[in-house]
């Protein structure tokens, strides 16, 4: 919200000519969500300070961005912190001398100044040690107090945002350089870029010290971003009074067991299904489409049909498999519908055989039971391939014996749970199965996935 | 003269080109009722004589026949059908429908059709073609009763055309749409004398047995469901009792599989003596040839099913599915008399039954028999009530429209079944079983879902596709969901200067439309809760049918469970019940399970994550920049530009800390049980009752019998009620609000008196919330008092609010009398699954 720039180099009013901004004078300056205020609360020869303050319009913030029917449009930190808009603030307030320009004492661009800069406040993704990461490479002297979420509340310890002050003899047009660039990446949240051309002048405000700062690929995937649009999908608005957290953030994967075990439990479920002669499959909980994918080029089968309850995900997988491309004997074979298996569904009802790959863990208990009457009992496929997480496997990468691989899982089994859950299916519902180690096994706690195969 | 045929009839019109078919449909039918070929031929082709589109053409034809069929509208098909081949298809659609297929031949001379044809200046056939139609019909129009047509009318001249001078339309034998009861609908009796006059006496009728006579009390009218033959001990007077009955206009009777047979015996047909018939015909040996004569007229006279009160009651031997009620065919008859088998025997060599009643979705209740079971129970709105009299089990009755069973125990076995009659236990009920997964096809696509107080309350298919996600990955149970809340809308903005909104907005609203009593409740600073409580976790497995160890459960307004422990739900609900039991509640209110809507506190127990991540997150945010600008600001405010600037932002960091101090009301530290408080504001339900008709004061009076004291969970809601009328009354309201809310309350909820209120226009907000100044800034913003900002946002629309509010009560309401009312959970869940899609509905989430 606040910037200040302060220099005690003689005669410090020299910051007035560099920021082409009268000591005397309150400036104000328009941009898209706002206007900023640029004043010098302090202005003598000896030192001097000029501020920068935003004044963000929230109403109007809401009403031309994103999702208008999340909440948290409407009560949130924007208008109080430092975020790109500071950076587009920047840009706009002083752009003579971001740009190196001075048309009064031009022989001052390039002189280094003893400059002292204080952001009130900037919110940090990363905590403490991804400021000095930031700011450090390029010289910076960083002093940081961090707030509290809740003074009343210590108990729930420390928000993201700091009281920052940086140090240095740098020239000022490398110094809001560095701003411009590091504000929105240290924020790492929604950019308010009035337009693309905003964005390519992260290549022109880095040049000269991006290309040697040791985290430039960090500051270059997080500046260049496209924020995750809050799109207006209905499942948003369904969620808006308790949002489950796992849905606040991005899916959190506690550990990659290995890159590719999941292409390589893909893989073996695909072998598995179709072992035997089968004509049909159906694919319970078919997410993004990758089993359908490698399902689709084996020409024994006639009816390929993915299930998922998330439509957006199906979209997603409608595009993977380019499904509008496909010749028309091709599309005839392949069917994506939206469905639960926790209802019963007439259209799952007579394939010859069906995956369910990582899907059982993500229900609760009593609806599990639910998923198993709809397949086992009422679609009743001749064969069931079904795999889930081997929780005796998650020693590997934790000590915490509650730490599950997924945010969203209900459960994870050990190998006995597992067999456990097929003995009573088996028993239930009259199949026989196997179960097969899936991923590379460890001794005494097994492979990371375990694979169950049932057959009627 | 007149032509007769059934009210739902497929009349098929037969003649030649120029015959005069069309004119006659035309007169004698209406318009949407006469689907004829040429009229399909041009729709598929642009032309109604191009007979190169005749295929298509007669597709389409069928297709529209079969869909009007289907909906049971009497239909006409105008074309030659003068072909068997042409005739066989149609036939084979009546049949498929089950409607009765009528001929009406105009079987016309063929000069008559030539000079008609040569008239005609849209069309010209060649003479050859007429001919060889009138040719065709000839040979054939005596093989239409062996084609399968039911009614034939064969008109052979003009001026037997002309004489026609009415087609009537009868009503079907098995509509009894008029006759409303009340019936006691009694069960498989098979010869079992005795049991019948006990169980006609116990439903408090007058019987005098050797008279084989029965007085019909308290204005009923009883129904036999069939099979009153074989196995028992004295089925000749049974049958006397009963034709006596029906003769004296007191009983209504359909025929069972044993009376069809018993029927083809007295008609000397060859059948095998078995299955308890022998003995029939043994008991029959010493009846006089005059009854059985009479038997034999009665038994040939009795009709399928009955289709009863005006199509809510279905009664039929065997029971029947909705597509053949009110329906007339072999088809139906055989369905009627024995099922739907599977063609497979079972492992005691009785044919296996296909379970018609699991898919049965028909408004009609269905009251049937054939199947003897130990324990009548309701499943999909159908009821099996032959509980076995002749195998030693009882004689039941079933009481119309009251839904009472009542039934008399059999006087001995009189034959061992060759099947176990179904043992009731655990897990063994029909509909708690079938319920246990709902059909995502009663769920999915567009929704139009009847409610008692909306009508129909339409939800869109893309979100009952959000909702399916919702409710499968985080809601609880559908068993346990039998309400959910609709979303409140808040009060008119105001037009007051500093408030959004003020009590005086609802206040209006109420006057406005026509209200003169409302009461106004504080507004908790919790989360709006569902609680389910029983009597005991047998309650939960017999009333829910829910396998589990607990006694309820507590769930948000979007359906999941408000606790994230089953362990510290069952201890919450456990002090719940003890409170509750303590004050008598269970026989107070004659009832083992309650279902209360309520808010529960504290609001962070439910939404610390949102508090902090959010809120608090927000105003530390703000309150840590403002003191910062406040000082730079400070530092230079000998510039009056700056000072000015200066006092601008102070006003703002002063909305700041308010901004932290409103969501800080809303954070009590929860370290044990005894710190949740559920503030309860409708009892929603008990045991065969819901409380819509009782007033507001009525439930907080109730429900406040129940709240505080020491270590009760229940905490009582402030409230009083306002004479809309009275300016002192409305003043001391408002005063009231405004003391609740200046120190950070939520503010209150004022609603109509009666929980269900209509205004000329209809349906009215059953409450509408008034928000305080201060907590409105944890939804607005913490600047949002600012002029500038204030004045926009008053700019706000509530009408989409305001219909989500009403649609979402009509479906609340629907969802818990559905389940009362022990509707199959399919009509429970469609309702509060269509609430659910409606919460994804675009609107403004402050609001």
């Amino acid at each position: 919200m606040l910037l200040t720039i302060t220099t005690r180099h003689t005669p410090a009013t020299d910051l007035g000519y560099l920021l082409h901004k009268h000591p005397a004078k309150v400036q104000e300056v328009e941009f898209g969500k706002g206007k900023a205020h640029i004043f010098y609360p302090v202005a003598n020869e000896n030192e001097c300070t000029c501020a920068l303050l935003l004044d963000i319009d929230p109403v109007g913030l809401v009403r031309s961005n994103g999702n208008q029917f999340a909440l948290e449009q409407y009560v949130n930190d924007r208008p109080y912190v430092a975020s790109s808009l500071m950076s587009t603030a920047i840009a706009k307030a002083f752009s003579s001398a971001i740009n190196g320009k001075c048309k009064d004492k031009p022989e001052l661009v390039d002189v280094p100044f003893p400059l002292e800069v204080k952001l009130s406040v900037l919110p940090v993704s990363g905590g403490e040690t991804m400021l000095y990461r930031m700011f450090d490479p390029l010289g910076y002297m960083v002093t940081a107090t961090q707030h509290l979420l809740d003074k009343q509340f210590p108990e729930w310890g420390n928000s993201r945002y700091f009281t920052v002050t940086l140090r240095q003899n740098i020239t000022l047009k490398d110094l809001l350089s560095h701003l411009f660039i590091l504000i929105p990446v240290l924020d790492n949240d929604k950019h308010y870029w009035v337009n693309r051309e905003e964005i390519e002048k992260l290549l022109v405000k880095g040049k000269g010290w991006l290309e040697t700062h040791p985290e430039k690929e960090l500051i270059t995937r997080r500046y260049l971003r496209h924020q995750a649009s809050l799109a207006n999908d209905a499942l948003a608005v369904i969620m808006k009074d308790d949002m489950p957290e796992e849905l606040l953030k991005p899916d959190v994967v506690a550990e990659k067991p290995k890159p590719g075990l999941h292409e390589e439990r893909l893989q073996r479920v695909c072998e598995e299904l179709l072992s035997t002669p089968v004509k049909s499959v159906v694919d319970l909980g078919c997410g993004e489409g990758k089993l359908l994918k490698l399902l689709l080029p084996h020409q024994q089968l006639t009816h390929i049909t993915g299930m998922d309850v998330a439509s957006q995900r199906l979209e997603i997988a409608y595009r993977r498999l380019k499904i509008d491309r496909l010749p028309d004997n091709q599309r005839k074979r392949l069917r994506l519908i939206q469905g639960s298996l926790t209802y019963r569904d007439r259209r799952i009802e007579g394939f010859e055989a069906a995956a369910l790959v990582e899907v059982i863990e993500h229900l609760d208990p009593d609806r599990l039971k639910a998923l198993e009457k709809c397949v086992f009992g009422y679609a009743m496929p001749g064969k069931v391939v079904v795999t889930t997480p081997n929780k005796e496997w998650n020693v590997t990468f934790t000590e915490d014996a509650d730490q599950m691989r997924h945010g969203d899982h209900r459960f994870e089994w050990t190998r006995a749970e597992f067999q456990q859950w097929c003995d009573k299916l088996s028993a239930a519902y009259g199949y026989a199965y196997v179960i097969k180690p899936l991923g590379d096994e460890v001794e005494a706690i097994g492979a990371p996935t375990q694979m169950a195969i049932f057959t009627k | 003269m007149r032509i007769q045929i059934p009210e739902l009839s497929f009349v098929v019109m037969i003649g030649a080109s120029g015959s005069g078919k069309s004119t006659f449909a035309r007169r004698w039918f209406g318009k949407a009722e006469v689907v004829s070929s040429d009229a399909c031929r041009e729709i598929v082709s642009n032309d109604e004589n191009n007979m190169d589109a005749s295929e298509d053409a007669f597709d389409l034809l069928h297709y529209i026949v079969g869909k009007r069929l289907k909906r049971g509208l009497l239909t006409v098909v105008d074309a030659t059908n003068v072909r068997p081949e042409d005739r066989k298809k149609l036939v084979a659609l009546a049949r498929e429908y089950h409607v009765l297929p009528a001929a009406i031949a105009l079987n016309m001379p063929e000069k008559v059709c030539l000079e008609r044809n040569q008239l005609r200046t849209d069309r010209n056939l060649p003479p050859h073609v007429v001919t060889s139609h009138v040719g065709l019909l000839r040979r054939n129009i005596s093989k239409l009763r062996e084609e399968g047509f039911r009614k034939i009318f064969e008109l052979r001249d003009a001026a037997h055309v002309a004489a026609v001078t009415m087609i009537e339309r009868e009503p079907l034998w098995n509509n009894k749409h008029s006759e409303q009861g009340p019936f006691d609908i009694i069960g498989d009796v098979h010869g079992c004398y005795e049991e019948l006059c006990n169980l006609l006496t116990l439903l408090g009728h007058t019987v005098d047995a050797t008279a084989y006579s029965v007085q019909v009390n308290n204005g009923r009218k009883l129904i036999f469901l069939g099979d009153l033959a074989d196995r028992g001990p004295a089925t000749p007077a049974v049958y006397k009792l009963v034709m006596n009955a029906v003769s004296d206009g007191v009983a209504l009777c359909v025929p069972g599989n044993h009376d069809v047979k018993l029927l083809k015996f007295l008609q000397g047909k060859n059948v095998q003596l078995m299955h308890g018939l022998e003995r029939t015909v043994a008991q029959l040996a010493g009846e006089d040839a005059a009854f059985r004569e009479q038997l034999k007229l009665f038994l040939d006279g009795l009709i399928s099913h009955y289709v009863l009160d005006n199509g809510k009651l279905v009664v039929a031997h065997a029971g029947l599915k909705e597509e053949m009620q009110g329906r007339a065919s072999a088809g139906v008859r055989e369905f009627c008399l024995y099922g739907e088998t599977t063609g497979e025997t079972d492992e005691f060599g009785l044919p296996v039954r296909y379970n018609w009643a699991a898919n049965y979705r028909g408004k009609a209740m269905v009251v049937y028999g054939h199947t003897p079971v130990y324990e009548p129970q309701w499943f999909n709105n159908t009821i099996d009530i032959d509980t076995g009299c002749v195998f030693g089990g009882k004689l039941t009755a079933l009481r119309y429209p009251e839904r009472e069973l009542h039934s008399v125990p059999a006087l001995a076995t009189y034959m061992e079944s060759s099947r176990p009659l179904r043992i009731p236990g655990e897990g063994n009920n029909l509909q708690h079983e079938q319920d246990d997964v709902l059909d995502i096809e009663d769920l999915t696509g567009k929704q139009l879902i009847p409610t008692r107080l909306l009508n129909i309350v339409t939800v869109r298919e893309e979100n009952t596709a959000a909702a399916l996600e919702s409710m499968s990955r985080f809601s609880i149970h559908p068993k346990w969901l039998i309400y959910l809340p609709p979303t409140m809308s808040p009060s008119e903005t105001s037009t007051l200067p500093e408030y959004l909104e003020h009590p005086t907005g609802a206040f209006s609203y109420y006057r406005k439309n026509g209200i003169k009593q409302v009461i106004c409740e504080e507004k908790h600073m919790g989360s709006r809760a569902v609680v389910i409580v029983c009597k005991d976790s047998e309650v939960v497995k017999r009333r829910f049918g829910i396998d589990e160890d607990s006694i309820g459960t507590c769930y948000t307004r979007t359906g999941r469970a408000f606790f994230t422990d089953k362990e510290t739900e069952q201890a919450f609900l456990g002090m719940v019940h003890a409170a509750l039991t303590e004050r008598n509640f269970w026989e107070e209110m004659e009832t083992d399970w309650v279902c209360l809507d309520s808010e529960l506190m504290p609001w962070n127990a439910k939404a610390q994550a949102l508090l902090q991540q959010q809120y608090a997150a927000t105003g530390a945010a703000a309150v840590n920049a403002m003191t910062e600008t406040i000082a730079a600001l400070t530092a230079g405010a000998e510039n009056p530009a700056i000072a000015s600037l200066l006092k601008d932002y102070e006003q703002r960091a002063v909305m700041c800390h308010q901004f932290t101090a409103a969501y800080r009301q809303y954070c009590w530290e929860v370290k044990s049980l005894s710190d949740y408080k559920l503030a309860p504001f409708h009892l929603l339900a008990t045991e065969g009752k819901t409380y819509f008709d009782k007033d507001h004061v009525w439930h907080m009076e109730q429900l406040g019998r129940y709240c505080g004291g020491e270590g009760n969970p229940l905490m009582a809601t402030n409230w009083r009620a306002v004479n809309l009328e009275d300016a002192q009354s409305v003043a001391d309201a408002t005063s009231w609000w405004e003391a609740l809310t200046t120190e950070g309350g939520e503010g209150m909820v004022v609603k109509s008196l009666s929980f269900i209120e209509r205004g000329e226009r209809g349906l009215l907000q059953p409450a509408i919330k008034i928000r305080g100044r201060e907590y409105l800034r944890i939804i607005y913003g913490p600047e949002y008092t600012l002029e500038a900002h204030l004045t926009r946002l008053k700019q706000r629309g509530l009408g989409a609010k305001r219909a989500l509010a009403l649609k979402e009560f009509a479906l609340g309401v629907q969802a818990i009398e559905h389940f009362v009312a022990k509707e199959p959970l399919r009509k429970v869940h469609q309702c509060v699954f269509g609430l659910l899609a409606l919460e994804s509905e675009p609107v403004d989430p402050r609001l």
